[in-house]
């Protein structure tokens, strides 16, 4: 017998009893979702700028390599997105745009179609994500309901940037991922 | 060895052993501090543990439609009964491939069928990715506690195993300077990994993906720049609709670290183009705890380790003290179920005070499982030491005589006996606890002076 009859036929013959799935209500949610979410980026070690001070810091020759698809940085983009990630290795920032946003936790969704290849976001020294301000929604409750039944191969929420407290509980940004999160609302 | 002498051992070093428990107990600090910011916090723990109620009574069907969703998508969906057909499966993914070398991001899973030790005896590298699990992996440890692997090691400690494996500076124990170094020796293997290993948090059986958690961003820097990503899920990590995901993800970091969300939470539905993607479904006695009326509760666990944070015992005695994969309260009464015997001593490693359970994001009955084996445990083992003293207890409870009689020898006994006697090893209660300073008279006495 197959490992799979037989760990399926276990719990057949177990005859439980099934149980109803609740409903999940409706929880109010911030009443000030641009405030809510930049205190949470926040507490995630996120930074907020603008899109000016992206461009003074692109300008002063910070981040050398830079890549973005988005139309308003095309020209700061002095790379091509690679058919190999591993050729990103030293890519100092990426530029993308989110979906949307979540107020309760500054968690921001992208799927496959922002990110160009999906180590986009990782493997870029510093991050920069474009959002809408209009596209907040509350809690995520909100946010499954916008993200739906989308069929992206990937599907991801960043809310800052890479972090680790492995060593002694002390708060280390740039684990292993974006050494920075900066978000910009347009 | 049982807990008490691990627990004993642990206690040696006061220091140390005061601040683990002080770390312990501001991280369960940070956890209160957040959810009190949630207005329907208790909601969702009753939803997340009626969804769950929900799971485990369909558990099948969910399977099946999760295999059928994820195939669909171009998972390529195994099934493992235990830890070595789990082991076995893996392997032959990565000599199929020809590789020598992975990266694997945090997966109690996989410690728990031990894939490290049986993937390296047939040669490949293995790197865990997670810096606390690196950590341990450089000391050949296993993690302390399922959230925070190194908790148990100082700065200096990981400073000094740094410098031998990394070559950073001696002495030098700024977090940051060894995270950096990490980061540079890791990135490394990142780019060099043809496989990656991840655990899964949920896997969706509406649509057949899952969803894997972290602050680090490990996970997805191994599966993005590998050419094969296998997933190790435990048959109990299903959830019914991608729409759940909000209640579960609402708990879980705030349960865990006190923060809102982990930093990424990555949907895997389907590989990038040109490359694979595997999920292993592991039962390895989850199906016999599944079978288990009282103990069923248990396989609701999202592994937040909030019960650890929180646990009097755990929280002074250390990970290590359970020689469980899955230590702490949830791991006492999930490991009973796997082996009776060695994993004896883990239901008694409790006060029953009941805090794990207050916290628990499930609302698993964790103290009253704990008591339950307890019952369990001693069936199996018939009589100790402490059941020899509790039948004579009994005995004189049940005459009014001996009862009497008992009192007035045990008051004068006690007083002119030498505390070696008292404190001796066969009264294990004697242990580190000091006896009630006695009375005079009984109540009885005092009652026949004063009111009679």
């Amino acid at each position: 017998m197959s490992s799979r009859s037989e760990i399926l036929g276990k719990i057949k013959s177990l005859k439980l009893e099934e149980k109803p799935l609740p409903e999940t209500p409706v929880f109010a949610v911030s009443p000030n979702l641009e405030e809510s979410f930049i205190y949470s980026i926040l507490s995630n070690k996120g930074e907020v700028w603008t899109i000016q001070e992206l461009e003074g810091k692109i300008h002063s020759g910070t981040f050398p390599k830079v890549f973005s698809a988005l139309p308003e940085f095309k020209s700061f983009s002095n790379q091509e997105l690679p058919a190999d990630p591993h050729d990103f290795a030293d890519l100092d920032l990426a530029i993308i745009r989110g979906q949307f946003g979540v107020a309760e936790n500054g968690a921001i969704w992208l799927e496959d179609v922002d990110l160009g290849l999906r180590a986009v976001p990782f493997i870029a020294e510093h991050l920069a994500i474009l959002l809408d301000r209009k596209q907040l929604v509350g809690n995520m409750h909100q946010a499954y309901q916008k993200v739906g039944m989308t069929e992206s191969g990937f599907g991801l929420f960043i809310a800052g940037p890479s972090k680790t407290a492995d060593i002694e509980q002390s708060l280390v940004i740039g684990a292993h991922g974006a050494k920075s999160l900066l978000l910009i609302l347009t | 060895m049982s807990h008490p002498v691990q627990a004993a051992e642990f206690l040696q070093d006061a220091a140390k052993s005061k601040w683990h428990d002080e770390t312990l107990w501001f991280v369960r600090d940070k956890r209160d501090k957040i959810s009190h910011t949630i207005p329907e916090w208790e909601q969702l723990r009753e939803l997340a543990s009626k969804i769950k109620d929900n799971v485990l009574g369909n558990l099948d069907t969910y399977l099946e439609d999760f295999e059928r969703n994820a195939s669909k998508n171009g998972i390529k969906v195994h099934w493992a009964k235990d830890a070595e057909e789990h082991n076995s499966i893996v392997l032959s993914i990565l000599q199929e491939k020809n590789c020598k070398a992975i990266v694997k991001s945090k997966s109690i899973l996989t410690e728990e069928c031990h894939l490290n030790p049986y993937l390296e005896k047939s040669g490949i590298e293995v790197v865990d990715t997670d810096l606390g699990e690196r950590i341990v992996q450089f000391l050949n440890q296993p993690p302390s506690h399922i959230v925070l692997p190194a908790i148990h090691l100082k700065k200096g400690d990981i400073s000094k195993i740094f410098h031998e494996k990394l070559h950073t500076e001696e002495g030098n124990e700024d977090p940051t300077y060894l995270t950096q170094a990490a980061r540079i020796h890791l990135r490394e293997k990142f780019l060099g990994a043809k496989v990656a290993i991840t655990g899964v948090n949920f896997g969706i059986a509406e649509t057949g993906e899952f969803v894997v958690c972290t602050n680090e961003g490990n996970a997805d820097m191994g599966v993005h720049l590998a050419d094969v990503h296998i997933a190790c899920m435990g048959i109990e990590k299903i959830i019914p609709k991608r729409e759940h995901l909000s209640v579960f993800l609402r708990l879980l970091a705030r349960s865990a670290t006190g923060q809102s969300i982990t930093n990424y939470t990555s949907h895997f539905r389907s590989p990038s183009a040109g490359r694979e993607t595997h999920i292993i479904l592991v039962d390895n006695g989850r199906t016999a705890q599944l079978g288990r009326e009282t103990f069923r509760n248990s396989l609701k666990c999202i592994r937040c380790g909030a019960c650890m944070n929180t646990c009097p015992i755990y929280r002074r005695s250390g990970g290590f003290s359970y020689e469980s994969t899955v230590p702490g309260p949830i791991g006492s009464i999930l490991s009973p179920g796997l082996d009776l015997k060695k994993y004896s001593t883990l239901p008694f490693a409790s006060t029953l005070c009941g805090s794990c359970t207050d916290v628990c994001p499930v609302k698993i009955n964790i103290h009253e499982q704990l008591y339950a084996w307890r019952q369990e445990i001693t069936k199996a083992q018939g009589t100790s030491g402490k059941s020899l003293s509790m039948k004579l207890g009994n005995g004189i409870f049940k005459s009014p005589l001996a009862y009497k009689i008992s009192g007035t020898l045990m008051r004068a006994a006690l007083k002119t006996l030498p505390d070696s006697l008292i404190y001796n090893p066969l009264n294990s209660y004697g242990k580190s606890r000091d006896l009630p300073e006695l009375p005079k008279e009984s109540f009885k006495d005092w009652y026949k002076i004063n009111r009679g």
